[in-house]
């Protein structure tokens, strides 16, 4: 048996705020930590180990002090957006080694309320980064990082603008359902390619929102997880890397995701086919296709064509995916998505989901997120989780 | 069609490492990492090879063309720009952005050539247009 399979997610808390002008980040951060030890039906003492990343207000010792928890385990990794699952997956793993009994995972910010240019500023800045020097007089930004992907691309295996549209439209099919998403109308493919070009060759409607908010999830070993009453979902397989510029040498329609997910599908024994719904990182549509093509659901090249003519959308297609609308409709609190990856997988496999976009007989999942800069350097992670 | 005009580009924060780096497009050349140990080179330069970590590495001078890989128009902004990984004729690709050309004629694959801009009180900045 694995660490990982030894670790159960037993609370799961998405903050329904999506703009948070009169609260701070600390406020917001404590508010998900008690939405989630609430949802297990526990208490703030029960929590003993704590992960929170860079977008923890002050840092984690800040945060723990802020909170006046009671540690004997800590991780800040911080590896962008995806770092929640790469938290859900170590804490898993402290948990099967008896580091901590219950660990409380954190994510929020509000980007929004503070008026960030998101996506359209330098990402690094200064000589701290070594390679921050070589980006910032170039003006590598998040959407036109992002955008050279789908450039490359669409070069390499003729991807099409109108199939990148065909993601944007299947969350958007999803959203319609959730009160909480920021963008609630479905939209077409036309509207995606009639919103004007940021970068090109992708639109308006082919990024992420940009919301307040966050989420947390609790993480426990089996047998504490029998005695809270909630749904047993069960970490089968988690994997992460690190995708970067290899000295000048690299393939930018490659993702991390390659990596962590080939070592979460070994972890868990299953195949990409087994999955019934998948929580995909979407900052962008191109993102999505990716990802897909990395981990495993299609043949790498092939995205386009997969994703194309409502294969995401829950109930008609084959690979039903943020039922929650995702980044792209719903939210994506503090720039980064992988938290939210996280509860939708969580809602999926409890049966929690909206109705109208409730996967039948949902009991195996897959949630995978990158952080920072698809195609410069990026973390990615997968989590495999399983109702027992 | 665009024509993509010079804009203000900010000035890199140089250190310890990378000071000869920017001191050398101050002469207008391009310098990339080369391995002593492998043979192999590299971008972006650093004092240590991403090879196999050792120090035995040098600086050399680039010939200063390459192809383009990718790249993406930015357009919303005051001034658009594009944003591009460039192919060196050495081998590595490097981080740039493609000016003194109409946006739309850029492509895949097209042959270009560095062109020093300067940058806001600081060094010259090494970019490509189509050679």
């Amino acid at each position: 048996m694995s660490a990982h399979s030894q670790g159960y997610i037993i609370g799961a808390f998405e903050h329904p705020t999506r703009k948070a002008p009169d609260k701070s980040n600390a406020q917001l951060h404590a508010e998900c930590a008690a939405g989630a030890i609430a949802d297990a039906g526990l208490t703030k003492d029960d929590i003993n180990g704590y992960f929170c990343s860079g977008d923890a207000p002050g840092n984690i010792v800040s945060m723990a002090d802020y909170m006046n928890l009671s540690l004997r385990h800590i991780d800040s990794t911080d590896s962008g957006g995806c770092s929640p699952l790469i938290q859900v997956s170590h804490a898993a793993q402290a948990v099967a080694a008896g580091k901590c009994d219950i660990a409380l995972v954190v994510l929020s910010g509000r980007p929004r309320s503070e008026g960030v240019a998101t996506g359209t500023t330098p990402r690094l800045t200064g000589s701290r980064h070594p390679d921050g020097q070589y980006e910032l007089p170039m003006t590598l930004t998040t959407a036109n990082g992002y955008a050279m992907v789908a450039m490359r691309h669409m070069h390499e295996y003729g991807t099409t603008s109108e199939q990148l549209a065909w993601i944007k439209v299947a969350a958007s099919h999803h959203a319609q359902h959730n009160p909480n998403a920021m963008l609630q109308n479905v939209v077409t493919v036309d509207d995606v390619l009639q919103s004007p070009i940021i970068a090109s060759p992708l639109h308006r409607l082919d990024c992420c929102v940009i919301s307040d908010g966050g989420g947390a999830v609790i993480v426990t070993r089996k047998e504490i997880a029998t005695t809270v009453k909630r749904p047993l979902v069960a970490i089968k397989g988690a994997g992460e890397s690190v995708k970067h510029q290899s000295a000048g040498y690299f393939d930018i329609t490659t993702s991390a995701g390659a990596i962590a997910g080939k070592s979460a599908f070994t972890e868990a024994s299953i195949a990409p086919a087994d999955i019934k719904y998948a929580s995909i990182y979407d900052s962008f549509t191109i993102t999505v296709l990716v990802q897909i093509e990395d981990l495993g659901f299609c043949e790498k090249g092939k995205g386009g064509s997969f994703v194309a003519d409502g294969n995401l959308i829950s109930g008609s297609g084959k690979l039903p995916f943020n039922t929650d609308g995702g980044g792209l409709c719903s939210n994506h609190p503090s720039n980064r998505g992988g938290m939210t990856k996280i509860i939708e997988a969580v809602r999926q496999l409890r049966g929690e989901a909206h109705p109208a976009v409730q996967v039948a007989n949902c009991d195996l999942v897959l949630a995978h997120g990158t952080g920072f800069q698809l195609g410069a350097r990026h973390g990615g992670a997968t989590l495999i989780m399983e109702r027992e | 069609m665009t024509w993509l005009e010079d804009r203000e580009l900010t000035a890199p924060e140089p250190n310890e490492e990378s000071c000869q780096y920017w001191e050398s497009t101050r002469e207008q050349q391009l310098l990339i990492g080369f391995c002593k140990d492998t043979g192999k080179k590299f971008f972006y330069p650093r004092a240590v090879s991403p090879f196999t970590l050792s120090s035995n590495v040098e600086w050399i001078k680039a010939n200063g063309r390459g192809t383009i890989y990718t790249y993406s128009v930015m357009q919303r902004v005051p001034v658009p720009f594009a944003l591009a990984y460039v192919e060196l004729d050495e081998g590595p690709m490097m981080l740039t952005n493609i000016v003194e050309c109409e946006s739309d004629d850029i492509r895949i694959g097209m042959a270009v050539r560095v062109v020093f801009k300067p940058s806001v009180n600081g060094p010259l900045i090494p970019m490509f247009k189509p050679a």
